[in-house]
């Protein structure tokens, strides 16, 4: 009930500001625009997915720009036209994001450090091994049937799929209530015989592949594998699913939230971007939004 | 000369009333010893005093002046010091830091002045008689010198009252003749010590009157020289037992559970124990005296040291609680917001956590369970997507009994199933675990309240310090000998 309300609140704030762009800037309204911003949304909208499962429990992962990057470059590698099926660079993208999860994830888990250091550490550690495996050049020279996953509606295809298919495993597998249970109350969790550990772990590993996915998408748009990509893109992924509501203590949220939080952002840039706005004041802009979502959830709550 | 005085002060919690018109009276440089059974309403008066709960009614006259702390940072200010069982010092700061937390000697622009601190610190600790080094971190001294340094910050205020919870729990008994010549040495400055202790010896020794607590209400206070041990036992359990129902069925089926030697250093040694289907073996004992670790050992919330753990027969190894529902295990914990309740899901939610099998919800199948299970259990909610945290106690309660018992255990752990829950539920909760023993199922269950488990157990044990110490027959026993039992013995 709570989550619907909040949701909704959501929805009324993308309809007003939606009419408000459309009547001083009639061409927000239309279908190339539309499209423009759900294309621009479309890779933090996948890597803001991915984090939800993270953020569900309890946790964080800092890491996702770094991770774009290197599995940018890798799936760069793979990509130069005539060496391997489209298949071949996308899988070895989405396999480097999720190894890089799968660390985090084990790290949190078996070793017990905070998930902000452990995630810190592989934001720095993944943005050295991209470098290290491009040579600190960027990879071009890709094959045409890679940078068509870049083009046209073709992100924004894979970001639908991506929340579909996580918003039925939130919500309709077990799995998903384990998340929920996990990040409302560990201790309740375990003693209710849930697998702490492993749902944690698999927290990760999907949110690392999911941003493996989301470099993936990045290079072919960029068509380059580049090793300086993603910078900062962790923040407005996590952004993008705290104003939809998602607790960053764990437990209450989900997808829905986040597909609309990734919306209001991608709506806000682009009216701004119309109404030639500067960048150095959309940052501001931007700023003032995440903290004044939060605050407005957080009053609603304890009313 | 009164220093302290309590008039008709009462307390309610939600379905619970912990104090009912109790009074006190300390005089100025005495101990006054105040004793109860657990959940008698000690601590509650004692949080009262020290500012950290407000009482609902009733007066309190300190000093012979109107007295209301707010919190204990202003019952500190009037002289007021609490010495809490668990101490709860900063770790990382020295001695000296610690005595003057919150009023540190500064000088000009709020610098703070550590050479005063640490001469102040040093003197303090010279008065008390236990010179510790005033720079030394709080983390290295024991747990008998945390208190030393807890006394001194005492003293650093001028407190003329000490409340001092169970100080000698977790300390060795040369400390204890230490702590107690110290608190001979305030009282002769004049400081008063209100002190909390199941050991009915040690109150014969140092003080001099005494307050039994008994279900929130005042039973009697006496000068030390006019009581005798016998007497305090049958003043704290004096309560006219309950109408009972007289323990369940007798008849017990096969061995479900058996424990050899079971041992967590610190908290049980030893414990041999049989638990046969369709019985209610009850588990009697004072609070630390190792019961609630037993049975997270048993559900594997905790890791034993030693010892061997059979079920139906077959040594298993438990080390995760999902290793105990496999083997068909539940338990209702003693902290059911610690371990119970995921209070920001829903009632369904909740009561599924344990029972759902297979990858995918099925809807319909869940929606199903859980109305069967509020329907059996009587909770009472608006509707099933109520979120659990906003029940009341009892109705938590019987959400989280009845979540443990979705994935159908044969064997039910229960810590303090009725704490804190009132009184309806309580009895509801009391047919509730008849009715399961009945149809066969295995319970262990743990309660401080001695009626309770008088009337619902088919067998007693009694732990003390961290062993079983005697099994008594729950027909025939009175609450003075489980009691008797359960104290601690004497040094």
């Amino acid at each position: 009930m709570k989550t619907w309300l909040s949701r909704f609140g959501l929805v009324v704030a993308l309809l007003c500001i939606g009419a408000a762009l459309s009547i001083v800037k009639p061409v927000f309204l239309t279908f190339p625009n539309l499209l423009n911003v759900v294309r621009q949304i479309s890779i933090n909208g996948i890597l803001a997915v991915g984090v939800t499962y993270v953020l569900l429990t309890g946790g964080v992962d800092l890491s996702l720009g770094s991770v774009v990057a290197l599995s940018g470059v890798v799936a760069a590698i793979f990509a130069h036209p005539g060496d391997w099926p489209v298949i071949v660079p996308v899988a070895a993208g989405v396999l480097v994001g999720a190894a890089c999860g799968g660390i985090n994830g084990l790290v949190v888990t078996k070793g017990r450090v905070a998930p902000f250091i452990v995630t810190l550490g592989m934001m720095t550690a993944a943005r050295g091994v991209a470098l290290v495996v491009s040579g600190g050049k960027p990879v071009s020279n890709l094959g045409e049937s890679f940078r068509w996953i870049g083009s046209g509606g073709v992100p924004v295809i894979v970001f639908l799929a991506v929340s579909c298919v996580s918003w039925v495993l939130l919500s309709n597998l077990r799995l998903g209530r384990h998340l929920y249970a996990v990040g409302g109350n560990e201790n309740a969790a375990r003693a209710s015989g849930i697998n702490v550990e492993g749902v944690k772990l698999f927290a990760y590993t999907i949110c690392g592949a999911l941003a493996g996915l989301g470099g993936v998408v990045l290079a072919a748009r960029i068509t380059t594998g580049q090793p300086n990509a993603g910078v900062g893109y962790e923040l407005d992924a996590i952004a993008a699913v705290v104003i939809g509501g998602t607790s960053l203590s764990g437990g209450v949220g989900g997808v829905g939230g986040t597909i609309l939080g990734a919306l209001l952002m991608g709506v806000i840039n682009n009216g701004l971007d119309l109404l030639n706005v500067s960048s150095y004041y959309q940052a501001i802009v931007k700023g003032i939004i995440i903290v004044g979502a939060v605050w407005l959830d957080q009053r609603k709550e304890k009313s | 000369m009164r220093v302290l005085h309590v008039l008709n002060v009462s307390k309610s919690f939600p379905g619970i009333r912990a104090l009912d018109r109790v009074r006190l009276d300390v005089s100025g440089g005495t101990v006054h010893a105040l004793v109860g059974e657990n959940g008698a309403g000690k601590s509650t008066l004692m949080k009262i005093i020290a500012g950290l709960t407000q009482p609902d009614e009733g007066e309190l006259l300190f000093k012979g002046r109107q007295f209301r702390p707010r919190n204990p940072h202003d019952a500190l200010k009037a002289g007021i010091a609490m010495i809490p069982q668990e101490l709860m010092p900063f770790r990382e700061l020295t001695v000296a830091e610690n005595i003057f937390v919150g009023h540190e000697p500064t000088l000009r622009f709020g610098w703070l002045d550590k050479n005063k601190m640490q001469r102040e610190a040093a003197r303090l600790l010279g008065q008390i008689g236990v010179p510790i080094p005033p720079t030394t971190r709080m983390k290295d001294l024991t747990v008998a010198q945390m208190q030393v340094v807890e006394i001194a910050k005492a003293l650093a205020h001028n407190a003329d009252l000490l409340i001092m919870d169970e100080p000698t729990s977790a300390i060795s008994e040369r400390e204890v003749e230490t702590l107690f010549s110290i608190i001979g040495d305030l009282k002769r400055r004049g400081v008063s010590v209100i002190y909390v202790s199941h050991r009915l010896d040690e109150i014969f020794r140092i003080s001099d009157a005494v307050t039994v607590l008994r279900d929130g209400q005042h039973v009697a206070t006496r000068p030390i020289t006019d009581t005798d041990r016998n007497t305090l036992i049958t003043l704290m359990v004096g309560r006219d037992i309950e109408e009972t129902v007289g323990p369940s069925a007798t008849a017990t089926g096969d061995v479900a559970l058996e424990l050899r030697g079971l041992t967590k250093r610190g908290k049980f040694t030893g414990v041999d124990l049989t638990l046969r289907q369709g019985e209610i073996l009850g588990l009697a004992g004072l609070m630390g005296a190792g019961r609630t670790e037993l049975a997270e050992a048993i559900f594997g919330l905790v890791r034993p040291d030693a010892g061997e753990l059979r079920v139906r027969g077959r040594v298993v190894k438990i080390e995760s609680p999902r290793d105990a529902i496999a083997h068909g295990i539940g338990m209702v914990t003693e902290d059911r917001h610690k371990f119970g309740l995921v209070h920001v899901m829903s009632v369904k939610h909740n009561i599924t956590l344990a029972g759902l099998r297979g990858w995918w919800i099925n809807r319909t199948v869940e929606n199903a369970m859980a109305d069967e299970q509020l329907r059996a259990y009587s909770i009472k909610v608006r509707d099933r997507n109520q979120l659990a945290g906003t029940l009341s106690g009892g109705n938590q309660q019987k959400v989280v009994l009845a979540k443990t018992l979705l994935p159908r255990p044969s064997i039910l752990i229960l810590d303090e199933p009725t704490r804190g829950i009132d009184i309806g539920s309580k009895a509801e909760m009391h047919a509730f675990v008849r009715e399961l023993a009945r149809e066969g199922m295995a319970v262990l269950l743990i309660s401080s309240e001695l009626p309770e488990l008088l009337s619902l157990s088919t067998r007693l044990l009694v732990m003390r310090q961290g062993r079983i110490g005697a099994e008594l027959d729950p027909r025939s026993v009175t609450q003075e000998t489980v009691l008797r039992h359960a104290m601690p013995k004497e040094r």
